[in-house]
């Protein structure tokens, strides 16, 4: 075991030195000159919030994406790193929230297989394998049985799995990509052990994660990015949870977003101590007509199962759901739309979107009663419904008949916005509504969710872009790790103490309560 | 549960299926259990065990090759058109030039399912009907008769050098042997299961893809055309409108019933050699019990069927599969 940059009599050299790391993805630049030293034997937290550019970094260093610009070196050397497996040979190991493996193939020939490709035609040799693979979990203190299949293994075992792979071609940088967030807190503890001992053999980890908790519990320094750019990079000892949110968060709120005016009535929807264990627990709040009611956190708070809970899709195991002040059940989406909710999910492209479909079946898709009175679709009644649709939303197309699949993204948003205003919804559930797409046309998203509101509507839109929520909400709601933690009118939601609702700390650590 | 004792259950169900289907037979028709059924069982299997070989080396990868019976068809009009246009010609030639013929056509499967991107499904669809369609071309929808076929390559199918086996019996098994080989203990073996076990993951692995499809295909092809080989010997014949049709069903029932899922990833060439033996023994009984030709296609297809539905549930090993499949 060779322990780089520990053999000079100089100050421990940089295993990795990333120098003006930039990346742009469809010409909006996501990470600006990066520079980072990172040395032998550190645990190097990095944190930021969501689409701060943490995870491109990460990215870039185990050539999942290639930089626009700057340059990386190894133990001093520039290196280039063009493809997942350049980073392999470099000994860089990406470890993915939940590990890509081979589920029919066994633990001993996932640890192995891509390794020594030169030699195809190679023999496998079953037992050698098996006793290497043998040590290389014992090496770790993971009794598993390497003979059986990969499929059927909990998360926490298959990443143990990656780990012992990244051992198996002697990985010197091993980044973790929020490893922790699939795991109970026993395991949690399994594998910080075993990052442990990767420090003390020398080796250098990345570790990614929101939980301040386990980033002071494990990581020797944090690197804080923002909005694309290496804020701070500091030893976790000289930083408060109160710095470390503050680095997090220090920009000011964009003005862009126009202030909507609301005249705020009765509730139309209210939750009682919704609970689905595993996803949230006991959240309970309301809506009013004509409110904009903002769900902010961070993502895997869920949020979006709350989401799926109040429309049907996973419906909570207890709690109870009022509509305009009755008690309701809705045990499937088509029990929501009955009631006047309509939900807009985040994942456009499995969840909302028949992709192949024309933009106007897409659109009426909701309302087959309307189109099709007797049972048998009527073309023309379907052309004037969506034409009609599609002109208020202003959506750009070619043809109306054209695959939606073919709209740009914020075209498609609008689409669907369109079908379930078609149902006339009286609550709205608007989850991520403008994530990837561009600004002109998140403009005019928010300025039709405020419309929607002014029409007695009641609103609520899920969020991770937290100037969206400040400057779109009448009230934010932040939940944290299953629970609501804050519920903050207006005035009082300011990017700080949003954040300090959304990220999870110990319990012990007082210094920082929610101010709601 | 560990892969080898999936594997070995799958096999050692289908042993008890032919021994439970030859008893059945053998009550009802005391002839069914004797040396020469055995004798016309085996003769039944070498070409479905050959193109068996490569077939499920394509559905480990996670595609399929539809196209088996018309390369098997091809090959064998052009080696028979060799043989028939230059008596003087060794048989080896004729051989040689089937195969190489075969892996032609196979390139061409790969090259249009992994350049193009298409489905294999589609691409062998329709290479099949092409194929054929040349191949009436290239012989003048003409037969070659059985004065044409060398002597020595039809003595193949009925002399024996051990135990008397004939020869193409023990071809056969020894590719099915070297399949073994290759597809359990080389690294390029493996990484065949894991391109199929995981497409997407396997390139990010460090697995060349795209190479070892087209390889697979190669090889099917290439087995295809030994399989033609084979039809010229036991036949004595190479009809451009019978040769091979309908052959790659015919294939893969076995393939399937073997254990190999369709869903890429999974399969043994035992179990494979025992599916091929089990049709083989289901297709010699349904005559020999007067079954009519109609029935035995019935027959045949709920067959498959039903080690579809088996096929599947011993991949998701149940609810519980299903639902670490889904959290995954």
């Amino acid at each position: 075991m060779s322990a780089p940059g520990s053999d000079g009599p100089t100050p421990p050299r940089a295993l990795i030195s990333a120098h003006g790391i930039s990346k742009q993805f469809a010409g909006v630049e996501v990470l600006r000159d990066v520079d980072l030293d990172l040395y032998p034997g550190e645990i190097h937290a990095l944190l930021g919030e969501n689409g701060a550019g943490k995870s491109t970094f990460a990215k870039i260093l185990a050539g999942v994406f290639r930089p626009s610009r700057g340059t990386l070196a190894l133990n001093g050397t520039p290196v280039e790193v063009p493809t997942p497996i350049a980073a392999q040979r470099l000994g860089i190991t990406l470890i993915h929230q939940e590990p890509i493996s081979f589920p029919d193939l066994s633990v001993a020939e996932n640890l192995v297989l891509g390794r020594n490709e030169d030699r195809p035609l190679g023999r496998v040799r079953w037992g050698d394998l098996k006793r290497d693979a043998d040590r290389l979990m014992g090496r770790l203190g993971i009794g598993l049985d390497v003979t059986r299949p990969m499929r059927g293994l909990s998360i926490a075992d298959q990443q143990m799995v990656e780990i012992a792979r990244a051992l198996a071609s002697d990985a010197r940088l091993i980044i973790m990509d929020e490893p922790t967030a699939p795991l109970t807190p026993k395991e949690v503890e399994t594998l910080f052990g075993i990052v442990r001992q990767l420090r003390a053999e020398g080796r250098t980890i990345i570790f990614i994660s929101h939980r301040l908790e386990e980033v002071r519990a494990l990581c020797d320094r944090v690197t804080i990015f923002r909005d694309g750019n290496r804020i701070a990079t500091e030893d976790i000892g000289k930083l408060t949870d109160g710095d470390i949110i503050r680095l997090m968060i220090g920009r000011e709120v964009k003005g862009y977003i126009p202030k909507h005016k609301a005249t705020i009535g009765d509730v139309a929807l209210a939750v009682k101590n919704l609970t689905l264990h595993g996803k949230f627990e006991d959240i309970s709040f309301e809506v009013r007509r004509g409110e904009i009611v903002g769900l902010g956190g961070l993502v895997g708070a869920g949020r979006t199962d709350v989401a799926r809970a109040i429309f049907g899709v996973a419906p909570a195991q207890s709690g109870t759901i009022f509509v305009n002040g009755q008690a309701v059940e809705i045990k499937e989406p088509a029990d929501a739309v009955n009631q006047g909710l309509a939900f807009v999910p985040e994942d456009r492209a499995t969840a909302g979107i028949f992709r192949t479909l024309p933009v106007e079946q897409n659109i009426t898709a909701a309302v087959p009663k309307t189109i099709a009175p007797k049972g048998i679709i009527r073309r023309a009644l379907e052309r004037t419904v969506a034409g009609d649709a599609v002109q208020r939303l202003r959506v750009r197309l070619a043809s109306i008949r054209q695959p939606i699949g073919e709209l740009s993204g914020g075209n498609q948003q609008k689409a669907i916005l369109a079908r379930w205003l078609l149902t006339d919804p009286q609550i709205l559930i608007l989850d991520e509504p403008t994530r990837g797409i561009d600004i002109g046309v998140k403009a005019e998203f928010y300025e039709m969710i405020g419309e929607l509101a002014a029409s007695g509507r009641a609103i609520l839109v899920i969020s991770s872009e937290l100037p969206e929520l400040l400057a779109l909400s009448d009230r934010v709601l932040v939940m944290s790790e299953g629970r609501l933690t804050a519920n903050l009118p207006r005035g009082e939601a300011t990017d700080e103490t949003v954040m300090h609702a959304a990220v999870p700390r110990s319990k012990s650590n007082g210094n920082a309560q929610v101010a709601a | 549960m560990n892969v080898m004792d999936i594997m070995r259950r799958r096999e050692a169900g289908i042993v008890v299926m032919i021994v439970l289907f030859s008893l059945a037979v053998g009550i009802l028709q005391p002839r069914f259990l004797t040396v020469e059924t055995l004798r016309i069982v085996l003769l039944a299997v070498p070409l479905i065990l050959v193109a068996a070989m490569g077939e499920m080396m394509v559905i480990v990868a996670r595609h399929v090759d539809l196209s088996i019976g018309s390369i098997l068809g091809f090959t064998a009009i052009v080696a028979g058109m060799l043989w028939r246009d230059h008596p003087e010609l060794p048989i080896i030639l004729g051989v040689l030039a089937a195969i190489g013929l075969g892996a032609v056509l196979g390139l061409i499967n790969g090259l249009l399912v992994t350049i193009f991107k298409l489905p294999s499904i589609i691409v062998t669809l329709g290479t099949l009907s092409l194929y054929r369609g040349l191949l009436f071309y290239y012989s003048n929808a003409r037969q070659v008769d059985p004065q044409y076929i060398p002597h020595g390559l039809i003595e193949m199918s009925q002399t024996s050098p051990i135990f008397g086996i004939p020869w193409i019996i023990i071809i056969a098994f020894l590719v099915a042997l070297a399949t073994y080989f290759f597809l359990d203990h080389t690294r390029l073996g493996r990484q065949i299961y894991a391109i199929g076990s995981n497409p997407v993951a396997a390139p990010l692995r460090g697995i060349r893809a795209v190479p070892i499809t087209i390889l697979v295909f190669v090889i099917s092809g290439a087995l295809a055309g030994l399989a033609g080989i084979m039809y010229a010997s036991r036949f004595g014949y190479v009809n451009p409108g019978i040769t091979g049709v309908g052959f790659e069903f015919t294939v893969i029932a076995p393939v399937v019933i073997g254990g190999v899922s369709i869903n890429g990833g999974v399969g043994s060439v035992g179990g494979t050699v025992l599916g091929v033996i089990l049709l083989g023994a289901v297709s010699v009984a349904l005559p020999m019990l007067g079954v009519s030709g109609f029935w035995q296609d019935a027959i045949y297809g709920a067959v498959i069927l039903v080690a579809l539905v088996i096929d599947r549930s011993v991949r998701q090993g149940g609810i519980k599969g299903l639902l670490a499949r889904d959290a995954a």
